[in-house]
Parts: C-alpha cells; structure tokens; sequence
C-alpha cells in the first residue's frame, strides 16, 4: 500500500523585497523559503493512516522544484515520510499549475500510489487548482478541502467531509485510488523528533527528471502551462492610518475609538 | 470563441451571492462590439433560479438539468465541459469558491483552457485578456495572461465584483448535460456544532485574535480584555484549529462573516485571504500587529504597529 503527497517549498516575503528586473517575479534573494503550511496536513494525515494500519503502508512525498526544496523534503522525511521524490531539469522553469499537475501525474503513473494527498493550497500564490488538475491528467476521482477522512489503506472507498463557506460540512463518498486535497485542521501536526531530524539528513532524496517519467520537452515549463505571468508589481499600500506613539499612547487612541463606537452606538 | 459563459453556483436550494457578482464581472469584459453573456445553472430543478438570474446584461439563461442534488465533480465537469464544447466561449466565469475547487482546475486540464484563479481584476489590454490576483500572501499584485489560449477560465473572488442591480429579460433554454456515473456520492451537510452560544453574525463590536498570541495560555489575557471593552471575542483559523476558542468564534471564509460587526479591532491577525473575506467589510477595523508588512493593515482603517500583549495590558487599564 501506498499514500503519495504532493508538496510545495513555499516562498514568504522578507519585509523589505524588490521586484525582479524583467518585473515577472520577485527577486530571489529576497524569499524565505519553508514547506507549505498545508502539506504539513496532508502529510501528517498519511502518517496517521500508516500507523493505524494493519498492512504495510509507504508514504512518499513528491515535489517539481529545483534542489533548494531538499530542505523541505527533509523535514517531510523527519515527520514520517519513508521516501522524498524531487522532479527537476531545468525545462520546468515558468510552469504553471497545469504544468506541474502534468509532472506529478506521471510521477503517480511511476509510483502507483492508492491514494494521492495534496494540500487544498500552497500559502504562497493560493492557485487552489495543483491538486485537482493532477487527478484530471490521472483519470482519477477527487475531492477539494477535505477536513476530515475515514481511509483505510487499499479500500476501495473513503468517506470524508469537506469543508465549505460559512462553517457547513458536506459528508461524501469517494471511490479510490483518489486524489484528495487536504484542509488546515484536518489533524494536527506532529514536531520532527532531534533523532529523526538527523535521521532524515541521511536519507537519499530521489531526484528525477520529467524525461525519466516519460513526459516531453512541451509538456511542462512555459510551453505546457495554461497561464503566464506577465507583470508582477507591489500594490497601492493599504489606506490604514498609522496610530502612532509609544504603547501607552496608541492604547489611549484605541479607547477613544471605542468610545466613539459605543457612543454611536448607545 | 465568443462570448462569456457564466457558471452560477447553487447550494442547497439557495443561489450563492457569488453567482450574481459573476454577471457583473461579464459584463465588465465585454467587448467593445458587445458580446453575449450567458448564465448557466447547474441544478436538479434550474427553474428555482431563473428569477434571480434574470438581470440586466444577461442575454441568456441556460438550464442544466443535472442529477444530483447538489455539487458533485464528475457531473459538473462532465456538464461544463460538454456546455463549453457546444457553446465555444472565449471566457468562463466561476466563483473561487469551494465547489469550484473540486472541478475548475481539472476541466481546464482537460479542455486545454487558460486557468486563473482568486482573480479580482480582469481586463483587455491591446486585445488580450489580463486576469490579477495576488501573489506572495497578497503581498505583490499578479498579472496573468494566456498566450496560445482561445478560451480561458477565470475563478473570481467573491465580495469583489458588484451584481448588476436593473433586472432584465434574458431568453431561456435547456442544455442536455451528458449522462454521469459519478465517481463521488454527497450525503449529509453537517452544520458545525455551536461550541458556544456566541453568535458572531450579529456582533456589532469585534476583538480577534490571531497566530500573534502564539500559546493557548495568551487567550485569557485577550478574553478578559474582550469583556472588559465590551467586544466579542474571535479568532483567525489557526486558534480555532488549534482548539484555543471554538470554531463558532472563527471568522472567515470557513468560519463566520462579521456581518453585523461595526468595529473590528484584529489583535496579532496577519489578514490571510480567507480572514479578510469574513470581516474586510466592516466600516472600522482597526488592526494591531508588530509586522508592519502585513496583509491586515491593507484593510484597516487604522493601524498600530506594536507588541499586542503590550497594547493589550494598556488598552486593559483604560477600562
């Protein structure tokens, strides 16, 4: 038996960032990389389902990402990933959604997992669409914000409830292998122990190329994306009107607007 | 390839606002010679929502007899998709909403679609369509276009795009959606249990804490200072995730909106998408954070940049 998760090394911005010269993306050196908040769910949720199995289960993270991600499928491999799988050439560069879809799909035709995780978004561009579109190019049954799931490795279905607008649930049955996009607060999400932290830093991380599985040069990269970016630019800043002073005095304009409120309000 | 096709969105009899903020997103992208707009519904009986979707700028309404009763991906896809095949349109409008989620993405796989999603501007720039969203935790604004695309996708965020208000006389047809084994069966909607009695809907005073309190022992401090100015507590996601407040305090996009609420103080809130589109409306939001950069200060009215347990104690004693 076998989950695959898909994961993402995300990019936050340092407070201060320039835009990159072509004015596409943001300059590089001014990224804080980490794995995404989401994956942390998903991976977490096939370490739960490994453990309370009877069956052998194999958890394995995949990623599309230049090598600098290593560092996130280390921390995957110290939170109980048993394998890290890295799909990179150079070719990638520019890939949309779509195009990254199509990478992890052939990466699940190789691995053949019974079941596919993904988080519902990554905390850096929020496309919400990775996980989805990877099940289209599989031919796969998916669902989108799993917040809950009752999965036993190899059944042929799982039940789980996904999370919509305004705190409503919607319970559903889905047939597997699926791909499922996993919620925030779906679990929570183990520390990486001292031991297996050094542990993982001496486990190999696989790293292939989107030739190795079987895709062409315009599968993925520019020519296999369905968007581009054409313009990246730092927005008009908020209109918040900054209280200034030290502690004392910001809370004494604070209660004065409290004040203003309630007296509009009586 | 001509035209924008709407994709309304119905949940459980009720059309979903969203829907309507769609039509006035199409009308915005209409040509300079003019172009059809076209509402499809989705739904087991169409027909309970033709009257609100009769409105000025909507050419044509199109019922899609389908046979669950609500949201299921493989027949949304299917329909969508066979929908898009007969009508050709150049853009398809949906909500960046969860359902769409479950569907939008892997059609434009398929049908080889351009794909934007959490869109809240969309334009034509020398003839092409130019999609924005945000980037980097909103921080950067993104523009997208689609080189090579005859038709695109755009999922649009809600609370954005305003309806068209003058109501109008659309022409109405039926669209056979192909038969569908789906793959995924719903059941039950599951209301989230109350957790407490609070009811954030209606409060009109807000204090909400976010990923700033940093442990469970903070929320005391903020609790007291809470009942002590006179606000209802709540809380950005990961507190409730966390099960720090229940989950009937979170406001936002899965949690609750801010409609009643008149002043919204956001105590260590970064302002996340999700939490913005529960309480962004209010007319005073006041947003204390010692990150200067974040997203909360883009929509407060005022902004103090400082330490909120500091603010916190100071604001208590003036109380």
């Amino acid at each position: 038996m076998k989950i695959l998760i898909a994961v993402k090394q995300v990019a936050a911005l340092d407070e201060d960032f320039e835009i990159r010269e072509d004015g596409r993306d943001v300059e590089g050196e001014f990224l804080i990389r980490d794995l995404n908040e989401w994956d942390d769910y998903s991976l977490e949720e096939a370490v739960k389902i490994k453990e309370a199995s009877s069956e052998p289960v194999e958890v394995v993270v995949v990623s599309v990402a230049r090598k600098e991600a290593d560092e996130s499928l280390r921390k995957c491999l110290a939170k109980g990933a048993d394998r890290a799988i890295r799909i990179w050439d150079d070719g990638l560069e520019g890939s949309d959604s779509i195009a990254v879809a199509r990478v992890l799909a052939a990466a699940a035709r190789s691995e053949r997992p019974d079941m596919l995780f993904a988080g519902v978004q990554s905390s850096d561009h929020t496309f919400a669409s990775t996980g989805i579109a990877t099940a289209a190019f599989l031919g796969w049954p998916h669902a989108a914000v799993v917040s809950s799931l009752d999965y036993a490795p190899g059944a042929k279905s799982a039940v789980f409830r996904r999370e919509l607008e305004g705190g409503l649930l919607h319970e559903v049955e889905i047939q597997c292998p699926a791909v499922l996009t996993i919620q925030l607060g779906i679990n929570t999400p183990r520390y990486a122990s001292l031991r297996s932290i050094k542990q993982a830093a001496a486990k190999p991380i696989e790293v292939r190329s989107p030739a190795d599985l079987g895709l062409s040069a315009g599968d993925a990269g520019e020519s296999g994306s369905h968007s581009r970016v054409r313009r990246m630019y730092i927005p008009d800043k908020g209109r918040a009107q900054l209280i200034e002073g030290d502690a004392a005095a910001q809370a004494r304009r604070l209660a004065e607007i409290i004040r203003e409120f309630k007296g509009d309000a009586a | 390839m001509s035209g924008v096709l709407v994709i309304a969105e119905q949940r459980r009899g009720e059309l979903r606002p969203v829907s309507l903020e769609l039509i006035g997103a199409a009308q915005g992208l209409q040509g300079a010679g003019g172009s059809t707009v076209t509402v499809a519904i989705l739904a087991r009986s169409p027909e309970l929502f033709f009257d609100s979707l009769k409105l000025a700028g909507v050419d044509e309404i199109v019922a899609v007899r389908v046979a669950p009763a609500e949201f299921d991906p493989d027949t949304f896809e299917a329909a969508v998709g066979a929908l898009i095949a007969e009508r050709k349109p150049e853009v398809v409008l949906v909500a960046h909403s969860v359902d769409s989620f479950g569907y939008a993405a892997a059609l434009a796989a398929k049908l080889g679609l351009g794909l934007a999603t959490d869109v809240f501007k969309a334009e034509r720039i020398d003839g092409a369509l130019v999609a924005t969203r945000g980037g980097y935790g909103q921080k950067v604004n993104v523009e997208v276009d689609f080189p090579g695309r005859a038709a695109v996708l755009l999922a649009i965020r809600a609370n954005v795009f305003n309806p068209p208000e003058q109501p109008g006389t659309p022409r109405i047809t039926e669209f056979a959606a192909p038969a569908t084994v789906s793959r995924s069966s719903g059941r039950d909607f599951i209301e989230l249990s109350a957790g407490d009695d609070v009811d954030m809907t209606a409060a009109e005073f807000i204090l909400t804490i976010g990923r700033g309190i940093g442990e469970e022992a903070n929320v005391a401090q903020f609790k007291e200072l809470a009942d002590a100015v006179g606000a209802t507590l709540g809380c950005s996601r990961p507190i409730a995730d966390a099960g720090w407040l229940p989950k009937s305090r979170q406001v936002g996009q899965s949690g609750k909106t801010a409609s009643a609420c008149k002043l919204y103080i956001a105590m260590g809130v970064s302002g996340a998408i999700q939490h913005l589109a529960g309480m962004k409306h209010v007319a005073t939001i006041v947003a204390v954070n010692s990150d200067a950069g974040a997203s909360i200060f883009g929509v407060a009215k005022y902004g103090v940049v400082g330490d909120i347990f500091e603010i916190a104690e100071e604001l208590r004693r003036l109380f």
